[in-house]
């Protein structure tokens, strides 16, 4: 768990730098090239392969995890213990990993299936260079249009959020970093990543729904 | 402290032997002094319940003075009750106000097994020390007490540590029913000492697997462990036991 969680927290970094490019406020060209040297290098295409095995080694043990730890109290607790010294967001990973799972399908049916199997519908996008890409930017604009489907990331956000600040020290903890100082550190570490790549992947539907990037 | 008498409304656990089905049952106390402790006030109604030849409710006690780990209660959902760092037998009534309604439940974990009313079977715990939680000495005459030179932090951290009388509230109140801060407190007591380095390595594969095989789940670091054990035992002793399980993988062939 820890170590495809590192992992994962690892990528989503990449992801969200690259997808900052539309920031960049050029009708998506510094993000297209992104995309496309993404798309088109092999060592990437390698690494997406490791990419897919990570997520699913996490969520396939993420489940057994849960499963099994749901196994071992067959009869409950009339008075639950709910928040007494731990929080609702440490004991729901399996719940918020169930719908950043869910989020994933309809990710994937947004961007990653047109852009490696179906096609990107619209012209190419041409480069300074000549060169001729998918415009991913285009695809991004005309998905967030609508609303639904923002309120969806939005939301998606938020669930991430609340695991990475349980999961980023959690993942330490399971690899064996026990200084009580460097924890603490690490914790705070954690909310704030937790708290930026969230915001930073939120922002971006956001800012092509409103319009906020042209 | 002002010294009250409280009438309380009881719901306990009732349940005749491990293999029955056991429900709550409601009894009314009254009269109950605020400076009793939460065990005197169920032998007041055990009395009760003995002089009306009806059965007295079964509870594990020993010491009552908060440093054997007998007295498991489950207490208005959370082990041991409302204190902080506390154990049930040291909790006392002063906790209450007249009137209150007081819910108690035994210990729940597969692991544990109830063998009646609010008792539970706790061996697991003990075949998990059995696997490892010793240390080889040399016989003859007992050693000279600061024979052996340590470093006031790690005696300190040891010591601490130590404090673990095995309870089981970190079982109780973990989501996962695990038993890694009991184990980490038994682990990390040893590991942090010289005299525990020559089972350094076996002590801990084998304490942890005795743990997995008697069912316990696996930890998640909620935290929950840490703040109802009556002794405070850190989590981070289980980071600790995390890294010595990786470190001794490496080096045991086991
Ligand atoms: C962007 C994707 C994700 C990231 C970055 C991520 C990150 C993490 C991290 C760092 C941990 C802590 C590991 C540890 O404590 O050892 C974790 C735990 C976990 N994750 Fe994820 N995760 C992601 C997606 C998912 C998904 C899709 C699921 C679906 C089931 C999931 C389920 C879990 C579960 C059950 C745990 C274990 C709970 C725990 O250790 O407290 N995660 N995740
Ligand atoms: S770690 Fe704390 S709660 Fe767990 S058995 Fe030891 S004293 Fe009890
Ligand atoms: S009876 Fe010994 S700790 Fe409570």
């Amino acid at each position: 768990m820890a170590l495809t969680g590192l992992f994962l927290i690892s990528f989503l970094i990449v992801h969200a730098g690259i997808n900052a490019c539309i920031w960049a406020n050029d009708g998506g060209v510094m993000f297209n090239k992104a995309a496309h040297f993404m798309g088109s290098t092999v060592v990437i295409r390698i690494m997406e392969v490791g990419l897919f095995l990570g997520i699913f080694l996490h969520i396939i043990q993420g489940y057994m995890l849960e499963f099994q730890n749901r196994s071992k109290r067959k009869k409950g607790y009339a008075v639950p213990i709910r928040n007494k010294g731990s929080k609702w967001y440490s004991r729901s990973m399996g719940l918020l990993g169930t719908i950043l799972l869910l989020f994933f399908i309809i990710h994937w049916k947004n961007f990653w299936v047109p852009s490696r199997f179906t096609g990107v519908p619209g012209p190419e996008m041409e480069l300074a260079n000549g060169q001729h890409v998918h415009n991913l930017y285009a695809l991004m604009q005309s998905t967030f249009q609508e609303l639904w489907i923002v309120l969806v990331y939005i939301f998606a956000c938020i669930s991430l959020c609340w695991h990475l600040i349980h999961g980023f020290q959690s993942a330490f903890r399971t690899v064996g970093v026990s200084n009580a100082r460097y924890l603490k550190m690490l914790k705070n570490i954690g909310i704030g990543y937790a708290i930026i790549i969230s915001l930073a992947f939120a922002m971006m539907p956001l800012s092509m729904y409103l319009g906020w990037v042209k | 402290m002002e010294h009250t008498m409280i009438n309380l409304t009881l719901k306990i656990w009732r349940q005749k032997n491990a293999d029955s089905a056991g429900q709550f049952e409601t009894y009314p106390v009254k009269n109950i002094s605020t400076e009793m402790s939460f065990l005197e006030m169920i032998d007041v109604l055990n009395e009760d319940l003995i002089n009306e030849g009806k059965d007295p409710i079964a509870f594990d006690h020993d010491c009552r003075e908060g440093i054997c780990g007998a007295c498991s209660m489950y207490i208005n959902g959370r082990p041991h009750g409302p204190w902080h760092g506390n154990t049930t037998c040291q909790l006392h009534m002063r906790a209450y106000h007249d009137g209150d309604t007081i819910v108690i439940e035994p210990w729940r974990a597969n692991s544990f097994p109830v063998i009646k009313d609010l008792m539970v079977d706790r061996s697991a715990f003990d075949r998990i020390i059995q696997a490892g939680g010793y240390v080889s000495v040399n016989t003859g005459n007992a050693v000279d007490a600061n024979a052996t030179p340590i470093e006031k932090d790690l005696a300190d951290a040891s010591f601490a540590a130590a404090a673990c009388i095995g309870c089981g509230a970190c079982v109780a109140a973990c989501k996962n029913s695990s038993a890694m801060l009991f184990v980490a407190a038994k682990v990390s007591h040893l590991a942090l000492l010289p005299q525990g380095a020559p089972e350094r390595n076996t002590r801990v594969l084998d304490m942890v697997a005795q743990m997995d095989k008697e069912g316990f789940g696996s930890c998640t670091n909620t935290g929950a462990c840490e703040a109802v054990c009556p002794k405070e035992i850190s989590i981070n002793n289980i980071a600790r036991l995390n890294r010595e399980y990786m470190l001794a993988g490496t080096k045991a062939d086991k």
